[in-house]
């Protein structure tokens, strides 16, 4: 099983994933996650998926799980750089990534973090 | 033309494999980026049924041509306990293993064809074919 | 009486092959194409009949080209077969000429050959104007569907004529790829040009403004005739809280707002000005 690196930059952590991801390598990342939020006191959590080509019913729910652990000890999950393709699969599919907030690149979901802080104060 | 190829679906890691499978003939035999993300993302939840539900299976992948065009035919088997009410299993939202429901329902509106056998006790074959437009 | 296949098709071929100048001054004759043509066509099928493993590939290579170059002179696919067909005419006369019970029942065989082979080039004929269509159509799938950019962030598409669902689809991954390639966070789908919709486009409309919110961007669609209001209500399409406005400056005006560009009253200004002057 591959693991999933997690960077941190300031009070944001940052997962990029660049690997074919398998059920067990999902579950892992979600548990990584939420022991970094703690042990960091990250305010936010960037999920870079651009070089992600498919995202299934399970790696979905990956990321609706992983915003809501992640709201619960106080830090927002963005999800950016999903590809037109994925996105088009994933609503026929008939998943809606509810609670999952979404941003098209790298730096306009830093932005949105910066903004939801500020608007919280 | 590649001869069809069957794959083993008995672990997390063979689910992958069957994905990058799927992935390179289907980009082989010219799907539309959006038509391969469709039939992976299909081959990806009907292999984790095989797996969730039966404890593993197979996968045989099929390049059909002689057509007007050409398409990509998935046949998934397993040996597994069989859906005893096939209408209900097909039914939005509805699962079986605590996933969300929509590894059956939502693989048939990702492909252009759909078929599905099974009975109680003798396992469950799904086969889904994707044509090119 | 009954005639050894192979001895008949042996024979046939001998004759084909030792009456050239004779068959081809008859072909040329019944099929009124000029004897270069046939010429290098006759040279293809000896080299072909010839051959041990029976290969017909430069044949069919030189009829698809014969093909093309009269469909580009005006012929109709009926001529380019008809001018193979007439071999058959040519041969019979030197069949009839021979005789003989194998050149008659090999010219059965013989003919079975030339009518697939003048139907080959019926097929080629089909598959190269096939080809022209699938083209075009593509082409004007990519002209008639522009993504345009009306603001930094802000793309429109505004859709004009019948909209179908292969190319309701078409324009909706172009604006959705449009939103990456420009970082654009706002789009608007613009129908104002769009006569009626059914149930299908509808659902691709909506599954567009999903995707998009998935992506990270907000749709607005605009334009939206009494007419298709009245069929998306009718159908039972919930359009749920996807933003609609009555038109295009309407939508271009909210997406501004929404991205934090403020728009200055201009016209109320100069009222107030004028009013100050009298």
């Amino acid at each position: 099983m591959e693991r999933v690196p997690i960077l941190k930059l300031g009070d944001i952590l940052i997962v990029s994933i660049q690997i074919d991801l398998d059920d067990q390598s999902v579950l892992a990342l979600q548990e990584d996650l939420a022991d970094m939020v703690v042990s960091s006191g990250a305010r936010g959590v960037i999920i870079d998926i651009t070089a992600v080509e498919i995202v299934d019913s399970f790696i979905g729910r990956m990321f609706s799980t992983i915003a809501a652990i992640t709201r619960m000890l106080d830090a927002e999950t963005v999800v950016v750089g999903m590809r037109p393709a994925v996105a088009i699969t994933l609503v026929e599919l008939g998943l809606s990534l509810g609670g999952v907030r979404t941003a098209l690149n790298l730096e306009k979901g830093v932005a949105m973090l910066e903004h939801v802080r500020g608007a919280a104060g | 033309m590649s001869a069809p190829r069957e794959l083993p679906i008995a672990t997390n890691g063979d689910v992958v494999v069957v994905r990058q499978q799927t992935r390179s003939l289907a980009a082989e035999i010219g799907l539309s980026l959006v038509d391969q993300t469709k039939i992976v993302t299909a081959a990806s939840e009907l292999a984790r049924n095989a797996l969730v539900h039966a404890g593993g299976g197979r996968v045989l992948i099929e390049v059909l041509e002689g057509g007007r065009r050409p398409g990509l035919r998935l046949v998934f088997t397993d040996e597994g306990p069989g859906i005893p009410d096939i209408e209900q299993a097909l039914t939005e939202g509805w699962s079986t293993a605590g996933g969300l429901g929509l590894g059956l329902s939502g693989s048939r509106r990702l492909v252009d064809e759909f078929d599905l056998v099974s009975a109680p006790g003798e396992g469950t074959r799904v086969t889904v074919t994707k044509w090119a437009r | 009486m009954t005639v050894p296949a192979e001895a008949a098709r042996r024979r046939i071929v001998d004759l084909f092959l030792s009456s050239e100048e004779r068959l081809l001054q008859r072909w040329t004759q019944v099929s009124g194409a000029s004897p270069d043509e046939l010429r290098d066509l006759y040279q293809a099928l000896r080299t072909a009949l010839g051959s041990e493993d029976g290969d017909f590939a430069d044949v069919r290579g030189l009829l698809a080209e014969l093909s093309r170059a009269r469909a580009r002179q005006g012929h109709t696919p009926s001529d380019t077969a008809r001018l193979v067909f007439s071999l058959k005419e040519a041969l019979y006369e030197v069949a009839e000429a021979d005789g003989g019970p194998e050149a008659l029942r090999g010219f059965v065989w013989f003919s079975r050959l030339v009518d697939d082979l003048g139907l080959f080039t019926f097929e080629t004929y089909s598959a190269a104007r096939e080809k022209i269509i699938l083209d075009q159509t593509e082409q004007l799938l990519e002209l008639s569907t522009p993504v345009v950019k009306l603001w930094e962030g802000i793309v429109a598409v505004p859709l004009v004529g019948t909209l179908d669902s292969a190319r309701t689809q078409v324009v909706m991954e172009k604006l959705l790829q449009t939103l990456v390639d420009t970082g654009s966070e706002h789009a608007v789908i613009d129908i104002t040009g769009v006569p009626a919709v059914d149930t299908q486009v509808a659902q691709h409309l909506l599954k567009t403004v999903v995707a998009a919110r998935l992506m990270g961007a907000e749709c607005v669609i605009s334009g939206i005739r009494p007419q298709i209001a009245h069929t998306i209500v009718t159908l039972g399409i919930e359009f749920g809280d996807i933003v609609t406005k009555a038109s295009l400056a309407d939508a271009l005006s909210y997406a501004l707002r929404r991205s934090g560009v403020e728009i200055a009253g201009a016209a109320k200004t100069r009222i107030a000005v004028r009013a100050e002057r009298a």
